[in-house]
């Protein structure tokens, strides 16, 4: 029998075991077999045996005694020895065994062999698991073969050089000089191997990248041969001539292109000619197109260039093929910020694409439309985001439930609205939110003032409806608890009103509290709830005394201190149970009707050490003001982020944190030289100076000063700014409200500007302040600034 | 660059492996099964890209062979599909009719075919005869050689 045909015996035999067990014993038996003839003499059947040994290490049993037999075939004179024996080596040596440096030399005398197919071998095993160690030793044989011989070694050696300054980047020098002289081959391989040499050699070393932009000229003229030549049976795939080469020739273009003018110009013809003359009715012609287009937007193209390439991908958007789709989303995705009104145009296209049955698609259908929304589409762009969350995958709602929260804290048209969207969210994906989403949307909430009826009753309905979602169950007890008054008037304008006793408010509370659905920071919620309903009803006041005894034994610890504390606040101090769970304080203190929101918070200071206080509320002066001046400009620019200013009960104990804020703020004050203040207000003895800290092509700094020349001090001091439509404004805290009298102190409040459109920068400040009793409001406009002084 | 090529059957058995960076056995093994899970479990109609740690993954399924292939974050996912392609016509040619038992049966030969079209994760070969010729002319070295064979080494 001649031997290879028992490699295919074997196969059959462990093809034909029935079970893993004989399959197993089959191997044993063989490689046992093997073990043994590897052992003895040479019988002329080393290779077949090795060629067993690399089937059973396929199919994933150990084959790691066959190591040194691959160095030995190796070794040998004989072709199909030495062509198993370095098969073997690529699939059981890597550069990390021992072994695998022993056939160094094995190489090295193969790479100066008479024929081609040794020497190819050769090449081959050292591009694919050359170690640094191998490369050092025989690069200089690699530029060797480069330059002299014939075009089917060139192009394996070409490829080998780019394994090697992979592994070795400082030997790229080395192959610089030749690489160069490659690009004027005629053979595809070798052109090939040519440009991806390059390609690697420019991405390492930015001198070389400088060099290289020369050969620009010559690379468009490869390309255009191959746009423009006709039919070519060797290379045509498609219609298309070499759609590999192309690939890599536009890819290099694309490096060589970036960030530099000359090259840019130079291929921008070529990219037009290659967009429109290319077929894509095939993969291989959108291949090119693709390529094209991610050229295009990356250099400095001429803007009817990239106008055409946007259009393309948007026709590939209407492509039935799924690649294609999935493709131009990818791209697209890439382009989304620099060509955000481009990509607005496909906006429909990728919104359908939500609705596709492919998770890959949908997927990035998902990333683009968050990365689309805007304040003019916010509203039907959100209605398709909700009934995709509806539906889609479970891997993607926590990724959407964020894309969804960000996209309505820019952009959100009304607070209705907003809230809305949040309670729609956590109704249809709850369990899938952020930590952060229950403070955020109750200090949403608190700021509606208007709406807090309307919230009140629909978040009474979502609970009694399910109380599994514990962010959803946590949002509405804090809600009854604080506005439990207004559910039990039974009137509500926004929406239909429930009519509901006291008993099924205490009802609800009390099912969340027994539940065991309910984590054990949602059950301090409705504890809290329905202590805080005890100022809020009239008649069930003795129920409310029970439930919170009861809990005074409970198991939970805080749930217990939490009870064991509302419980004294009952018996020892009944009096002061109104002031402590009166109405929490509203985050937006400029609005009319809270002047006594410090008063309710320097209470709750007071008794910090004796209660466990509820949530204190951070004066959140930047985000919600300036949303009122911003609509004064007429505009509606982004407003800034609003910092997550809660901190939950369900937390910890809260501290004065305004106080502490305060405190780290009068630390962080740069004390420099002053430079140069203007003054922008002088009134009432209130002087307010504005300088420049720091200033950039696309930003500023700036420090607002509020001196007080009066006799006595000025309180509830509040700086509010806004600034055109592009700009972005940022107001860090302030380091205190009150300005002492008699120019004895100052506060100062510091203002980052965003300006990336370097538009003419002007700002509105409203100061408002009390002074002697008297509340005094005032804007100016600051039309110019001061140069910062260094 | 491809960071490495597999082709598995419907079964999820192994036919073919080449990998272009050092790769421990250890994490070979976890990779071929994360492909062939993740590759096995996507409907019909889908599309052939994935997302998986920081590659792309793309695969497409010739009867009962899938080739599945990880690439880094610059290649071009529609011209790998059109690699794949061409390694399948090549493997046809050679064959003749290519199908799963050639390549079970003949799997030195398969690899010898990919090492003449790829290297090092790249292309090596656009043209579709050369590589057919140069397999050509390596056979009928090897068959020179074998009747050498009386000759022992050393």
């Amino acid at each position: 029998m001649s031997p290879s045909v028992r490699l295919q015996e074997m196969i059959r035999v462990i093809r034909g075991a029935r079970t893993q067990g004989e399959e197993r014993g089959v191997i044993q038996r063989e490689c046992a077999a093997i073990r043994a003839q590897f052992r003895q003499a040479d019988n002329g059947t080393r290779s077949h045996n090795l060629a067993k040994l690399l089937y059973v290490h396929m199919l994933g049993y150990p084959a790691h005694f066959g190591q040194m037999e691959c160095v030995r075939l190796i070794a040998s004179p004989r072709y199909n020895e030495k062509r198993v024996g370095y098969l073997g080596a690529m699939m059981l040596l890597d550069e990390k065994q021992d072994a695998s440096l022993l056939i160094t030399n094995s190489i090295k005398n193969d790479l100066s062999h008479s024929s081609q197919y040794v020497q190819s071998l050769a090449l081959c095993t050292l591009g694919c698991m050359g170690s640094a160690e191998m490369c050092r030793d025989l690069a200089p044989e690699i530029d060797r073969l480069l330059r002299a011989s014939n075009s089917y070694i060139k192009k394996k050696a070409a490829l080998c050089a780019v394994h090697i300054v992979r592994k070795v980047p400082e030997l790229g020098e080395l192959f610089t000089p030749a690489s160069r002289s490659l690009l004027s081959e005629k053979n595809h391989g070798v052109l090939h191997g040519a440009v991806v040499l390059i390609t690697e050699l420019c991405e390492r070393n930015p001198e070389t990248l400088e060099q290289f932009r020369k050969a620009v000229p010559e690379l468009v003229q490869i390309m255009k041969g191959l746009v423009m030549s006709g039919y070519s049976p060797e290379h045509n795939v498609a219609g298309i001539s070499d759609p590999f080469l192309q690939v890599r020739i536009l890819r290099l273009l694309r490096i060589l292109g970036r960030n530099n003018e000359t090259a840019s110009d130079a291929v921008n013809d070529l990219l037009a000619q290659v967009a429109t003359n290319t077929d894509s009715s095939k993969t291989a012609g959108s291949a090119v197109l693709y390529e094209t287009v991610l050229t295009v937007m990356d250099i400095k193209s001429e803007s009817g260039l990239r106008v055409l390439a946007v259009n393309i991908l948007g026709r590939f958007l209407l492509n039935n093929d799924r690649n294609i789709r999935y493709i131009s989303m990818t791209s697209l995705q890439k382009i989304v910020q620099t060509d955000h009104n481009a990509v607005q145009r496909h906006r429909g296209t990728i919104v359908d694409c939500l609705k596709d049955q492919d998770a890959s698609v949908k997927r990035r259908a998902l990333e683009l439309s968050l990365a689309l929304v805007s304040a003019v589409n916010i509203r039907s762009l959100m209605k398709e985001l909700l009934l995709f969350l509806s539906s889609c995958p479970p891997e993607l709602r926590a990724h959407t439930t964020s894309g969804i929260f960000n996209a309505a804290e820019r952009y959100a048209p009304s607070q209705r609205w907003h809230i809305d969207t949040i309670l729609h969210v956590l109704t249809t994906a709850g369990g899938d939110v952020r930590d952060e989403t229950v403070p955020n949307l109750i200090q949403l909430i608190t700021t509606a003032t208007e709406l807090h009826c309307y919230t009140v009753h629909k978040l009474y309905r979502a609970l009694i409806a399910d109380i599994s979602v514990q962010s959803l169950v946590q949002v509405a007890c804090w809600c009854i608890g604080e506005y439990g008054d207004l559910l039990l008037r039974g009137e509500c304008e926004e929406t239909e009103p429930v009519q509901v006793a006291e008993d099924d408010v205490l009802d609800a509370l009390e099912t969340v509290l027994q539940s065991h659905m309910s984590s054990p920071a949602t059950r301090g919620f409705a504890l809290t709830a329905t202590m805080k309903l005890s100022t809020r009803i009239t008649h069930n006041v003795d129920r409310i005394r029970s439930i919170v005894s009861i809990y005074g034994s409970c198991i939970d610890v805080e749930l217990q201190q939490r009870a064991v504390e509302y419980n004294a606040l009952f018996k020892k101090y009944d009096h002061m149970r109104a002031a402590v769970l009166e109405r929490m304080p509203v985050i937006d203190k400029s609005s009319p009707g809270h002047t006594n929101g410090e008063s309710a918070g320097g209470s709750i200071k007071e008794m910090e050490p004796t209660k466990r206080t509820q949530e204190v509320v951070l004066p959140q002066e930047p985000a919600n003001q300036v949303c009122d001046l911003l609509d004064l400009l007429g505009g509606s620019g982004e407003p800034p982020q609003p910092s997550p200013a809660l901190s939950t009960t369900a937390l910890g104990p809260v501290s004065s944190t305004a106080g502490g804020d305060l405190l780290d703020l009068l630390g962080g004050l740069d004390v420099t030289p002053v430079p140069p203040s203007v003054i922008v207000y002088e009134k009432n003895g209130v002087t307010l100076k504005l300088q420049t800290d720091r200033q950039t092509d696309t930003g500023m700094t700036i420090t607002l000063t509020a001196t007080n020349s009066t006799d006595r001090e000025i309180t509830s001091l509040t700086l509010q700014a806004a600034v055109p439509k592009s700009v972005q404004l940022q107001m860090k805290a302030p380091s205190g409200d009150v300005i002492p009298a008699h120019g004895l102190g100052q506060v100062t409040q510091t203002v980052l500007l965003n300006n990336p459109n370097k538009v003419s920068l002007k700002m509105r400040v409203r100061v408002c302040y009390t002074s002697q009793d008297f509340v005094c409001q005032d804007t100016v406009q600051i039309d110019s600034f001061p140069s910062p002084a260094w | 660059m491809l960071r490495f090529l597999l082709l598995f059957s419907r079964q999820g058995k192994l036919r073919l492996q080449k990998w272009f960076t050092p790769v421990t056995e250890r994490e070979k093994k976890k990779v071929i099964r994360e492909m062939t899970l993740m590759v096995l479990a996507r409907p019909p109609c889908s599309c052939n890209f994935l997302h998986w740690r920081d590659l792309k993954i793309v695969y497409k399924r010739y009867a009962s062979l899938y080739f599945c292939c990880g690439l880094e974050d610059q290649d071009n996912e529609l011209l790998t599909l059109e690699v794949l392609h061409r390694y399948v016509e090549l493997l046809d040619k050679y064959f003749g009719n290519v199908c799963e038992l050639d390549i079970i049966f003949n799997f030195e030969k398969a690899y010898f075919i990919l090492d003449e079209f790829l290297m090092g994760g790249e292309i090596l070969e656009t043209s579709k005869t050369a590589v057919g010729i140069a397999m050509e002319e390596a056979e009928t070295l090897q068959e020179t050689m074998e009747e050498y064979m009386s000759k022992p080494t050393y």
